[in-house]
């Protein structure tokens, strides 16, 4: 038996591993991108040649993953909570063709926004699909219920969805490994074959099916190993931790906690354990990481004044959960804090000292000063701190691939020179379809592609416009080739950049730049390796 | 045994190395430990903290209970003190006395220095002069790391080795020169 310090997203990743896993496919995003990072570097992974290439998307992935599944073997599938939204269509679908080999859909929260747009639930996408959900509680249940929850998905022949947050995934533990490795499947044909077509017909039946699966998928958390309950002699609360949230609540009560305490790691709720908890505690507690899921559903339209939680104010309704934020909900003594200096001043991320991106928008605020009406459409990426000082250089940033979009549609309301900023991921990603709009109608908007050969704020991945392929994808698409520069954002070349800039905001249809320089982050690993 | 261990500073000042080394020495002792880490966004030059327990008994939460720090180890002034109400009653406040002065209006050295050493136990070290004595300006964060291993209840030379063994591959004059950061650091005493 051998045990090892892994984050959160490495014990899953060694899990699926161990578990026989065929393929792991993702988009990197911040908290998820460890777990396909772990299949790259893992040489048993190699050596098993199991599938580890980054995605286009998350649909794609979403929708690689199912094709494995299809065929018979063991597939993960990985994202941020935001990148659900992307996949959200083949996920909500895959429940309704269900799986065949086991299937993880294994999603990352992000409470407090540490690196992200918002703090969404994934467990609502699991009710919304109507599909069992995993949440541990630490790194070593990640680690175990990684082979669990392929046998679940395995017998029920549905996909499951597997719940992290920022703190599990991005915190190292000691993880007990097993001795026991699973080998890899061999290709089998589904049973019942047709449930993959959703022709209407066949999606009737298969939806009655998965309602008809919900008692079973009840009588699954009901026997849960990872769901459990602790009672206790003092029954004015009872408390419901789901996942993390329970370390929190046994660290506030150093472990003797003397209130009746219901574990829950799989989701639908164990309804039994629940009725016992409401029948013998006078309120209850929903102690939860993220949105108030569980708490909303047990409070009611009526506000049942019995729940407390996020939603009653005893806890925060926003942000992550830590212990000190239990031991107030629980009226327990507090350690002093100090209060925080008022020297302090705020230091927020920035972009890395020899950016290109920094050599882009210093060209295109010179630019567009003879433009007063110009707007620039971010994206999500580093160049997305250029809205901070001292760019200031954009206007938006809404979810992966809107740069071009919203470019165009404010462009069609009529505001001249709508000018849209997206990387070369964000580009392959979702700016693509955006892109063949504008070519379409030939939007008068200018697209700035900064293309740094990488996905930058998440370490530096491949992205599938890698290697210097923008130009043709472009062309591909449609654009006028006269209308498409390339620039290099160097401050030696910022008069050239400029003009470059200014004649494609004049010019009264679709322009492209590429503004073309390696990050400085990925280039300085390279120097270091070689 | 219990440490539990607040590291703040500036991303890319290598406060994961530092974490990574302490946490492998624990573990080799058979001690459990929780590192709690900072990836994505937050990275880029702006404010980073990561929590570091190690116990011989479980652990809960990954995040170290605010106002019960054994130790928080600022490797820049203003993040020294951004972390330090993490600190318990008899917890040690270490400081490199550097400043990282990306932002505008970052305030005044003194002052900063002078809130710090209203830390009851507090030790403010020149990290990278220390450094340069032992061989490399490079090495500060092992001066800071031996600094740390006086707070910690793991041996010294467990720490050291474990040092020794991250830096592997990089060859015997490296690993000589921390060695000798990490001894000045760790010569270094906190006011009592």
């Amino acid at each position: 038996m051998s045990i090892r310090l892994l984050l959160g997203d490495e014990a899953l990743a060694q899990a699926a591993l161990d578990a026989g896993v065929s393929g792991c496919y993702a988009y990197p995003g911040t908290p998820s991108t460890e777990i396909m990072e772990y299949f790259q570097s893992s040489p048993e992974a190699a050596r098993r040649n199991v599938q580890r290439s980054w995605s286009s998307n998350e649909k794609v992935a979403m929708e690689e993953a199912l094709g494995m599944s299809y065929a018979g073997k063991r597939s993960l599938v990985c994202m941020k909570h935001v990148g659900l939204n992307v996949a959200a269509d083949a996920f909500v679908n895959s429940a309704i063709t269900g799986s065949h080999g086991g299937l993880l859909v294994a999603v990352a929260d992000d409470p407090s926004m540490h690196s992200s747009q918002n703090e969404q639930d994934s467990r609502f996408y699991a009710q919304f699909a109507m599909l069992p959900c995993l949440e541990p509680s630490s790194q070593q249940e990640a680690y175990d219920m990684v082979s669990y929850a392929f046998e679940l998905s395995e017998s029920q022949r549905v996909p499951v969805l597997f719940r992290l947050t920022t703190r599990l995934s991005h915190s190292r533990a000691n993880v007990r490994l097993s001795r026991e490795k699973s080998p890899e499947r061999e290709l089998s044909e589904p049973e019942d074959a047709r449930r993959f077509i959703l022709l209407p017909g066949i999606a009737r039946q298969n939806y009655a099916r998965l309602c008809d699966q919900q008692a079973d998928f009840a009588a699954a958390s009901a026997s849960s190993p990872f769901n459990c309950y602790i009672d206790a002699d003092d029954k004015r609360y009872g408390i419901i931790c789901c996942g993390l949230a329970y370390n929190y609540v046994q660290e506030a009560f150093a472990e003797q906690c003397p209130y009746p305490l219901l574990k829950v790691c799989q989701y639908p709720l164990p309804q039994a354990e629940l009725q016992k908890l409401f029948k013998e505690c006078e309120q209850i507690m929903v102690v939860e990481e993220g949105m108030p899921f569980i708490e909303q559903q047990l409070r009611g339209p009526l506000a049942n004044p019995r729940i407390k939680g996020r939603l009653s104010g005893d806890l925060p309704r926003v942000g992550e959960l830590n212990p000190r934020l239990l031991s107030q909900a629980f009226k327990l003594p507090l350690a002093q804090i100090a209060p925080e200096s008022e020297l302090l001043r705020q230091r927020p991320p920035r972009l890395c000292d020899g950016c290109p991106h920094t050599n882009t928008y210093e060209a295109l605020n010179e630019a567009r000063q003879q433009f007063p009406q110009a707007k620039v459409f971010g994206d999500i990426g580093c160049y997305t701190l250029g809205a901070l000082p001292p760019h200031k250089a954009i206007a938006s940033c809404l979810d992966m691939g809107a740069s071009i979009s919203m470019a165009k549609g404010a462009a069609d309301a009529g505001l001249q020179q709508a000018i849209a900023v997206i990387g070369d991921s964000t580009f392959t990603h979702s700016g693509m379809t955006g892109l063949l709009d504008a070519v379409w109608q030939d939007s008068p908007i200018t697209v700035i592609i900064v293309d740094n050969d990488t996905t930058g704020m998440t370490g530096g991945q491949d992205s599938m416009g890698s290697g210097g392929r923008l130009d043709d994808i472009c062309k591909g698409i449609g654009v006028n080739p006269e209308q498409l520069k390339v620039i290099v954002p160097l401050p030696k070349n910022h008069r050239e950049n400029v003009q470059t800039i200014t004649e494609a905001l004049a010019h009264q249809g679709l322009s492209v730049i590429i503004a073309r320089r390696e990050c400085v982050q990925t280039l300085r690993k390279k120097v270091k390796r070689a | 045994m219990k440490n539990d261990i607040v590291l703040a500073g500036v991303g890319g000042q290598g406060i994961l190395t530092i974490a990574a080394i302490v946490a492998q020495a624990a573990v080799s002792r058979g001690l459990n430990v929780k590192q709690s880490e900072v990836h994505g966004m937050a990275q880029r030059g702006g404010s980073v903290s990561a929590h570091l327990r190690l116990s011989s008994a479980a652990i809960q939460s990954d995040l170290i209970p605010a106002g019960s720090a054994d130790v928080v180890l600022g490797m820049e002034l203003m993040e020294a003190l951004r972390q330090a109400p993490c600190l318990g009653p008899q917890g040690v406040l270490i400081a490199n006395a550097v400043s990282i002065c990306n932002i505008e209006q970052y305030p005044e050295e003194e002052a900063l220095l002078a809130e710090l050493r209203r830390a009851p136990r507090h030790l403010i070290i020149d990290a990278e002069s220390l450094a340069k004595q032992a061989g490399s300006a490079r090495a500060a964060n092992m001066v800071l790391l031996g600094a740390l291993a006086n707070c910690l209840d793991l041996d010294q030379e467990l720490l050291s080795d474990s040092m020794a063994k991250f830096f592997a591959s990089k060859g015997e004059q490296v690993q000589q020169t921390n060695l000798a950061a990490f001894r000045a650091g760790a010569a270094c005493r906190a006011s009592a």
